[in-house]
């Protein structure tokens, strides 16, 4: 499992899809602090004198309420105040609403090089766009060794040996119309204590490699239409060669189950074996998946079916 | 398992001809084989996988090999990528 790490200036870059809104106004020698949780602060206790339980250590909100409250104390008051709050040794400040910090708040952080910036945000807005990226980031992450597509709009991680045919699967089932999401190493995120997020590696993403043809771009060759960054990975399909001394479902049943970062997910086992036409049984796959997760199981129903026509005819025995 | 650290002296690092010649080496084994960078691991025997790792050079590499051969595997790896590259 890999660890990742977050720093202060990765605030102010790059953060996927969501924009932060954010600038640094000062403290620019404290950039490279690494940020170790997604918890946050509220300082204002201790900017009113309380200092038990002060979380320091974590990102300190400045809100409507704190930058009224230290606009309508007197200077001398202020200094005292800053004195003591930043006695501590704080992660980074943000004013949110756009609040632009006083001078003397800019010049203490400077010096003391704690990182303060603003943001346009409302705080509520702030705090929850913050934490759904430093989550993000936290999230435990695995790479997986497998083919992770998307059929019918369910996530289908396809996983076997190498040389059993993942990739050509994929690229029949792109050439279905359906889209291929990451070939050979798709990282694993486990977003929610019930959601895998798939995604593919950036150098190599939306390239697979066939067997005597190399490697092949499929956005360039199928379009835009026939790939996506990430899904959520909702079944996992094993391919392995055909043994026929091994049984293989029959019935379907019982549901089996594959388990990724502690996450059940769906799992089926595909034999495959020349003439067997793989692309056509995942795309069933899918689909099934897909009614019993509109609660609709066929084997259990078609076993229900058996069991009220036997019990018909037993009746109609007496 | 075997396994054995090494660095990448090549100025080009792995790119893909270096990928693929690692790749056709490691498929002479019967043992699985990774190739490990960072905590991140990569099948030593698929392609994009190796490629994936974007080994530059200065890069410290762990090879790794748990089966059949895992010994022989490991050293005939290790012998490639300090002779070519």
């Amino acid at each position: 499992m890999k660890q990742n790490k977050l720093y202060i200036r990765d605030l102010l870059g790059k953060t996927g899809n969501i924009d932060l809104q954010i600038r640094l106004v000062s403290g620019e020698k404290g950039l490279n602090r690494e940020i170790t949780g997604s918890e946050m602060n509220r300082p204002g206790l201790a900017l009113a004198g309380f200092y038990d339980f002060f979380a320091f250590d974590r990102i300190q909100i400045f809100g409507l309420g704190e930058t009224a409250y230290l606009a309508q104390i007197s200077e001398e008051k202020k200094r005292e105040i800053y004195e003591q709050f930043f006695s501590y040794n704080l992660l980074c400040c943000v004013f949110t609403h756009g609040e632009e910090p006083d001078e003397r708040f800019i010049s203490i952080a400077g010096e003391k090089g704690v990182p303060v910036m603003v943001t346009r945000h409302k705080t509520t807005k702030f705090i929850t766009l913050l934490t759904h990226i430093i989550e993000e980031i936290f999230s435990p992450t695995v790479s997986l060794h497998g083919t992770l597509v998307e059929v019918y709009g369910i996530g289908v991680l396809l996983i076997g040996k190498s040389g059993v045919g993942k990739s050509e699967c994929a690229l029949e089932l792109v050439e279905r119309n359906h889209r291929l999401v990451a070939d050979d190493i798709v990282e694993v995120k486990k977003i929610d204590e019930s959601i895998l997020m798939g995604s593919g590696s950036e150098i190599i993403r939306h390239h697979l490699e066939i067997r005597g043809l190399g490697i092949i771009n499929v956005k360039d060759l199928y379009g835009i239409g026939a790939v996506r960054k990430r899904k959520r990975i909702e079944l996992v399909v094993l391919l392995e060669e055909w043994d026929s001394s091994k049984y293989y479902d029959r019935l379907g049943i019982d549901e089996k189950r594959h388990t990724i970062l502690d996450i059940d997910i769906p799992f089926v086992t595909v034999p495959v074996r020349p003439g067997r036409n793989i692309p056509i049984i995942i795309e069933s796959a899918a689909l099934n998946q897909r009614l019993k997760k509109m609660g609709v199981h066929s084997a259990q129903e078609l076993d229900a079916r058996i069991q009220d026509w036997m019990k018909s005819q037993e009746r109609s025995d007496d | 398992m075997t396994e054995r650290k090494i660095t990448i002296t090549s100025d080009a690092g792995i790119h893909a001809r270096p990928a693929m010649m690692l790749v056709k080496e490691a498929m002479k084994y019967p043992c699985e084989i990774f190739l490990i960078k960072e905590h991140v691991e990569a099948n030593g025997k698929s392609i994009m996988s190796v490629l994936a790792l974007a080994i530059t050079k200065g890069s410290s590499l762990i090879i790794r090999a748990a089966g059949e051969k895992e010994q022989e595997a490991v050293n005939s790896l290790v012998g490639l990528i300090q002779k070519e590259f």
